[in-house]
């Protein structure tokens, strides 16, 4: 006889029973013990027919592969720039990688990069030693200038973005604001200076209250008060 | 002298008042505070992130790494000297293998988790009170883990099995004293510490553990709720 | 120093705001508690945003020092703990955290605001020495201010412990506080461009040019400076950031008397 002990989106801890019995599956985040299903993160319960999994609410960015990430250079070698993603694991993106234009052996990179500068990239591949390599090719990449760049918890992207990017396009709109959202939980702002301002206490309200029902209608509200 | 009754008044099988909350440090990737009577605890967990010296690295998994440090002032008598010393030392070592057993940190090769554990005041059971808000920090830090540790002290005082020692009874004369820090995975029943400072029979230890067990159920309870507190629907502050 | 950091912030700066929307002498929100550490004869803690630093003040029997054998004796310490920031390490204090002390520690001693020669009991042989301990517990800019404020209301709240010329008590307390008598206050002004700011955020910081430390008095008494950050400040640029702190002075003075 199966039974489940927590509920959908139920908040769990690790090692806290979600269902007992043979009847559940462990997906993501959880696992077999014994009878029991548990969980391995602290976070939210999903059921999906059979498969229990748990959506974490919190902890660092691991890179996945055609995630669109926003990386620092922080170091420049022989093969091209190294690249801070927020994570454990540093970025690898190589010359052929940046540009199409023909460099000319030990030519100065930092003519296209320099340490300090911020890009937005895709993730091409990650090892199993979680060795990544990331690219500029393709719409949307490249250098990020004259911004700020905002800091959120990367299991909060999802509500930042929103449906198709419905949230994100609503603080476009109402900021004025060129706004990057990358997987990684940097978030790239350009505006006027109150504009940006404005985006950014949006996204930490998004950021804070991402689990309160009729959340767009609240952030709606938010953005149509005080507009001078 | 017989030990009839706790010189601070508790039960025997009563440990201090238990305070515990989360997301205390905002630079943290995790932080927890856990509190027991006059002993606080303060863990932030940063990590996994990169690890150097590279040496240190392990390709097959992330490494864990605890620092136990009493600030100057957390001690009744004499100011505390900054910087290691031979007891924190031996304090974060044990505490890195009271909370290894629970992790899984296999996808984190060559990556360290790093737990800083800092005692703003103590009153005895300061090891077990790190250990408490480290597991709390580590589960609010989202790293995978099989399960929670708790932690408190047992032993003896003269003829009686008690839990949760303090100052008084740690010192006590007029008998024998045996002080047992403990720490139990919750979802196993297993021991991830244990120490022990003075003498018991085989009998009283089992005893000892079985308070210990029972109390160890009680701090659980504590750290989950302060884990689930910080997402806690409905709360507009 | 981050270039691009600090043109955005300059951006703002020109519009009259600060990038978290402060205005330019405008402190962030500020939270003090003294007395919640009871293993210290004084504590104190204080956050200024999102900044969080605990101070606590043990007492200490010790000999004089042979130049001042009447006096007592004050150090002042502060780590900077790995706890509070990702970029610190474990290890033996930085420069960082040394100048840090060290600057709270003068601002203290030049003061005089602790009547040392109260704190002598035997001259040439015992005298009270005045341990304060600064721990910081999240660092999101400014830990001087926070710490130094801290380290104040921490000797304010500080009672004596139980003497018997021998031995110390630390069990029992006495009602007698430390000999305190006009208490200095710190305030950092940052510049950045041609902006002057009180109270620096971790980003304002990482884009500063050069930052001046003040420690005053309420009559405007300067008692201690420190000029850091790598640019060099004009004399005007100086005599302003100083008009700025003795301002901002008066509003963390507020503070002594809540705690």
């Amino acid at each position: 006889m199966s039974e489940l002990i927590a509920k959908e989106r139920d908040v769990v801890i690790p090692g806290e029973i979600i269902a007992k019995g043979m009847d559940y599956l462990p997906g993501i985040n959880a696992s077999r013990q014994g009878e029991n299903i548990i969980a391995n993160r602290t976070g939210l319960v999903e059921i999906n027919g059979r498969v229990i999994k748990i959506i974490p609410l919190s902890g660092r960015y691991m890179p996945k592969e055609k995630d669109r990430v926003i990386g620092k250079i922080i170091d420049i070698n022989l093969g091209g720039w190294r690249l801070d993603i927020n994570s454990a694991y540093t970025a690898m993106l190589s010359m052929k990688e940046a540009t199409s234009d023909f460099i000319t052996k030990g030519a100065d990179l930092t003519q296209y990069f320099d340490i300090g500068d911020y890009v937005i990239t895709r993730i091409t591949q990650v090892t199993s030693q979680k060795l990544v390599d990331v690219s500029m090719k393709g719409p949307g990449l490249g250098k990020l200038k004259n911004g700020r760049i905002l800091s959120i918890k990367p299991n909060k992207v999802p509500r930042v973005i929103g449906k198709q990017g419905s949230m994100v396009n609503l603080i476009k709109e109402k900021t004025n604001c060129k706004i990057v959202v990358g997987q990684n939980g940097l978030v790239w702002i350009q505006g006027s200076p109150k504009d940006e301002l404005k985006a950014v206490e949006t996204i930490r309200m998004i950021e804070e209250k991402a689990h309160i029902p009729g959340l767009t209608d609240k952030i709606k509200e938010f953005l149509e008060t005080n507009k001078q | 002298m017989v030990y009839k009754e706790r010189l601070n008044k508790r039960g025997f099988d009563e440990p201090r008042k238990i305070e515990a909350k989360t997301g205390v440090i905002k630079k943290a990737d995790g932080s927890a505070y856990f509190r027991i009577g006059n002993t606080a605890a303060y863990a932030a967990v940063y990590g996994p992130r990169d690890l150097y010296p590279k040496f240190l690295q392990n390709p097959k998994e992330g490494i864990l790494r605890c620092k136990y440090n009493m600030m100057p002032f957390s001690g009744r008598g004499e100011r505390v000297r900054p910087g290691p010393s031979r007891r924190s030392r031996e304090i974060s070592l044990v505490t890195e293998r009271a909370l290894l057993p629970v992790l899984n940190l296999e996808d984190f090769p060559n990556a360290v988790v790093d737990v800083f554990i800092e005692l703003p005041q103590t009153e005895a059971g300061s090891r077990c009170a790190g250990i408490c808000a480290a597991s709390m920090a580590l589960a609010d830090a989202g790293i995978p883990m099989k399960g929670m540790v708790s932690a408190v002290s047992v032993g003896r005082v003269d003829d009686k099995i008690l839990v949760d020692l303090d100052y008084t009874e740690e010192s006590y004369e007029g008998g024998p004293v045996a002080d047992i820090p403990i720490a139990i995975v919750h979802e196993t029943g297993q021991f991830s510490l244990l120490q022990m400072d003075g003498c018991i029979t085989k009998d009283m230890l089992s005893k000892a553990f079985e308070l210990g067990k029972k109390v160890c159920a009680k701090i659980y309870e504590a750290q989950k709720q302060a884990i689930k507190d910080r997402y806690k629907i409905g709360d507009d502050k | 120093m981050n270039k691009e950091l600090r043109e955005s912030i300059l951006k703002s700066l020109k519009e009259g705001i600060r990038f978290d929307g402060r205005k330019l002498d405008e402190f962030r929100k500020i939270e003090v508690e003294t007395g919640s550490i009871n293993t210290a004869e004084g504590s104190a803690h204080v956050k200024i945003g999102n900044t969080e630093v605990l101070a606590g003040i043990k007492l200490q029997i010790e000999e004089p020092y042979p130049d001042t054998p009447d006096e007592g004796m004050m150090m002042v310490g502060m780590e900077l703990l790995p706890l509070a920031n990702p970029e610190f390490e474990s290890g033996p204090p930085t420069e960082e955290a040394i100048e840090i002390s060290r600057v709270i520690d003068r601002g203290i001693r030049e003061s005089k605001c602790i009547d040392m020669k109260k704190l002598n009991v035997k001259k040439g042989e015992k005298s009270w020495a005045v341990m304060v301990d600064i721990a910081p517990i999240n660092d999101a800019g400014n830990l001087l201010d926070a710490g130094s404020l801290a380290a104040i209301l921490a000797l304010k709240n500080t009672t004596m412990p139980e003497f018997d010329g021998e031995k110390i008590d630390y069990k029992k307390k006495t009602s007698k506080k430390l000999p305190l008598g006009k208490l200095p206050v710190s305030v950092t002004i940052a510049k950045i461009g041609d902006y002057f700011i009180v109270d620096p955020s971790s980003e304002e910081e990482e884009a500063l040019d050069a930052k001046l430390t003040v420690a005053s008095l309420d009559d405007g008494t300067l008692c201690a400076m420190q000029k850091a950050g790598y640019k060099p400040l004009s004399e005007d640029d100086i005599m302003k950031m100083i008009d700025m702190s003795l301002k901002a002075a008066k509003k963390l003075r507020v503070y002594h008397e809540k705690a």
